[in-house]
């Protein structure tokens, strides 16, 4: 629980919030949410946590990528290591948020560093899979074209089978980004930050407001970077939009 | 091979010389297999002409031409282009100097049209200006409108205009050899005709060898300059669609091209191989056609008119003397005789 005791907020018996000497009725009553003092302490309580949660996702999910389309790439040449990479990949999924994060501890410490490799953990299984379905979906009769036209393996992979496969991997970037935003809030609990942090300390002191903003927040981030990402799947797969007109 | 296509000025049609390729030999055996899928298969296609390969399913007409640029690999025996060996050569270097079409059409849906027709050129290192040129003049060619489709994605057009479009692509680096595999089998009859006469009008103004595979008979009489029917790996004829239907080499052949050959033969002469009647042999009420027409369309011009003369013209419409029912029927005649007895 050390990790709490960084959190600025005064957590004490008695009132919920006893340091609050001007503080409104609002406050004072503990009501659902106290807009004026969510807004008031914003940019000092809430904006670093968001950016923070930011960097925790961003992070897992980059390195997480760089694992599991690798690992897609070799299972789709070589079928072999489809099977023990999706067993290894499927096991730590598995595994629940919280025992993963105290598990690491003893290992990597009370840190970042074990919240990350928790959580790229997870985005294992759903980019791999997903990287992996894009990549076999891509139609034969297109491979044997881009074969005869000259295109050595290398140039067919990453000309033509790796964007044809994005719509799939954008897929499983996306359920991917959403799962971590989610799990990271968890990760607050070995003190790697994030909007995790606000709500582990509301709910040590019941202070509704803080509790609500933060997981609202969550919730938001999570909607807004899915949006963005769809964006960016119809941005770079362009061709996937536009059906066939009838002639 | 593609290297030979020496740079020209935009907006000329660049012209490789075709190549010939020869079969000698050929054997496919498949591992585990107790017959080979083809069996020292040998013949030759002149430069410039369109062999078309056909045969039953399974009689190793698909894998002969997939040996050619070695999408399957030769087991024994070899194929030459213009003398040289396609196994001695690099498979990149192969492959980007010959077209290929099939059935299944293939285009990269995530490229635009122009992206597609460009992918060969781009891996010979052509320069946006001129791969947009190709692209323009080769959709033109194939009849469609590069205003208008370049910037478009291939999941926008019909089936026939994939096709059409996977024409431009084969022939957009512009190799002296192009391998069709049942290229317009699953496009409906009515596009179907259109896109082998929009061939065959393209074929002639820009000589590729061609080997053509199909199933079907009457798609091998009207697009061959040469026939090559095959069973069981092995080739049992080879000649001319008119020669085959003349004279099938054996029952199978006989039974393969139909026992309407006869009747098939009419489509492939046409009136110039008539010795035509006089001039005035026809009264000027009969009707005319030009020295190009088939022997099935003066035919059926004869019957639909109820009169056993017609008067053939050049194209410029001069008359130069008549052909008759009976002229026909001659025609096509002694060869049946023969064969049948």
């Amino acid at each position: 629980m050390s990790g709490l005791s960084t959190v600025l907020v005064p957590a004490a018996g008695g009132p919920v919030i006893p340091h609050y000497g001007g503080a409104s009725k609002c406050i004072v009553e503990n009501h659902q949410f106290c807009a004026s003092w969510f807004f008031d302490n914003f940019s000092t309580r809430f904006e670093p946590r968001l950016w923070e949660h930011l960097e925790l996702t961003a992070i897992a999910i980059g390195i997480g990528s760089v694992l599991a389309f690798s690992a897609a790439i070799l299972a789709y040449k070589a079928n072999w290591f489809t099977t023990p990479f999706s067993l290894v990949a499927a096991f730590l999924y598995t595994i629940p948020s919280l025992a993963f994060f105290e598990i690491m501890v003893p290992i990597t410490g009370i840190n970042r560093t074990s919240a990350e490799i928790a959580l790229v953990s997870y985005t294992l299984l759903i980019l791999f899979r997903n990287a992996l379905a894009g990549l076999q979906g891509v139609p034969a009769a297109t491979k044997e074209a881009a074969a005869a036209m000259g295109l050595t393996p290398r140039q067919s992979l990453f000309r033509v089978e790796l964007p044809l496969a994005l719509p799939a991997i954008m897929a499983g970037l996306r359920i991917a980004t959403v799962t971590i935003i989610s799990l990271a809030t968890v990760a607050a609990y070995i003190g790697a930050g994030g909007l995790g942090e606000p709500i582990f300390d509301a709910i040590q002191t019941g202070f509704k407001t803080e509790f609500i903003a933060a997981g609202v927040m969550a919730i938001l981030l999570a909607i807004v970077v899915d949006i963005m990402l769809v964006g960016v799947q119809r941005l770079i797969t362009p061709w996937s939009r536009r059906r066939v007109r009838v002639t | 091979m593609a290297e030979g296509t020496a740079a020209t000025e935009p907006g000329k049609l660049e012209r490789s010389a075709p190549a010939e390729i020869a079969f000698k030999d050929v054997v496919k055996q498949y591992p585990g297999r107790e017959q080979a899928a083809v069996q020292k298969l040998s013949f030759t296609v002149p430069p410039g002409e369109i062999c078309v390969l056909i045969g039953p399913s399974g009689c190793g007409k698909t894998t002969a031409l997939k040996m050619v640029n070695r999408l399957i690999s030769i087991t024994d025996g070899d194929i030459t282009i213009d003398g040289q060996s396609v196994r001695g050569l690099e498979l990149t270097k192969l492959r980007r100097g010959i077209g290929y079409v099939f059935q299944q059409i293939g285009l990269f849906p995530h490229l635009t049209v122009e992206g597609n027709i460009g992918s060969v050129p781009r891996l010979l290192g052509w320069s946006k200006q001129r791969i947009r040129d190709r692209s323009s003049e080769l959709l033109e060619l194939v009849g469609l409108d590069p205003k208008t489709d370049l910037k478009r994605y291939p999941g926008e057009f019909s089936g026939g205009q994939q096709q059409r479009i996977g024409v431009a692509r084969a022939m957009a680096a512009d190799p002296p050899i192009m391998l069709m595999d049942e290229p317009f089998g699953a496009i409906d009859p009515i596009a179907r005709e259109r896109l082998q006469n929009d061939f065959l009008r393209l074929h002639h103004q820009v000589r590729k060898t061609v080997i053509f595979v199909t199933h079907d008979i009457d798609e091998a009489i009207k697009m061959g300059d040469r026939i090559a029917i095959m069973r069981d790996g092995h080739l049992v004829q080879m000649d001319t669609a008119d020669e085959i239907l003349a004279h099938p080499a054996d029952e199978f052949v006989a039974s393969f091209v139909g026992a309407d050959r006869g009747l098939k033969r009419l489509r492939v002469r046409t009136l110039e191989d008539l010795e035509l009647g006089p001039a005035n042999g026809a009264g000027p009420s009969e009707p005319s056609l030009r020295r190009r027409t088939s022997l099935h369309d003066a035919l059926s011009t004869m019957l639909a008119e109820g009169t056993s003369e017609i008067q053939v013209t050049d194209d410029d419409g001069n008359v130069l003397g008549s052909a008759s029912l009976d002229m026909i029927a001659r025609l096509i005649a002694p060869d049946e005789e023969i064969s049948t007895a």
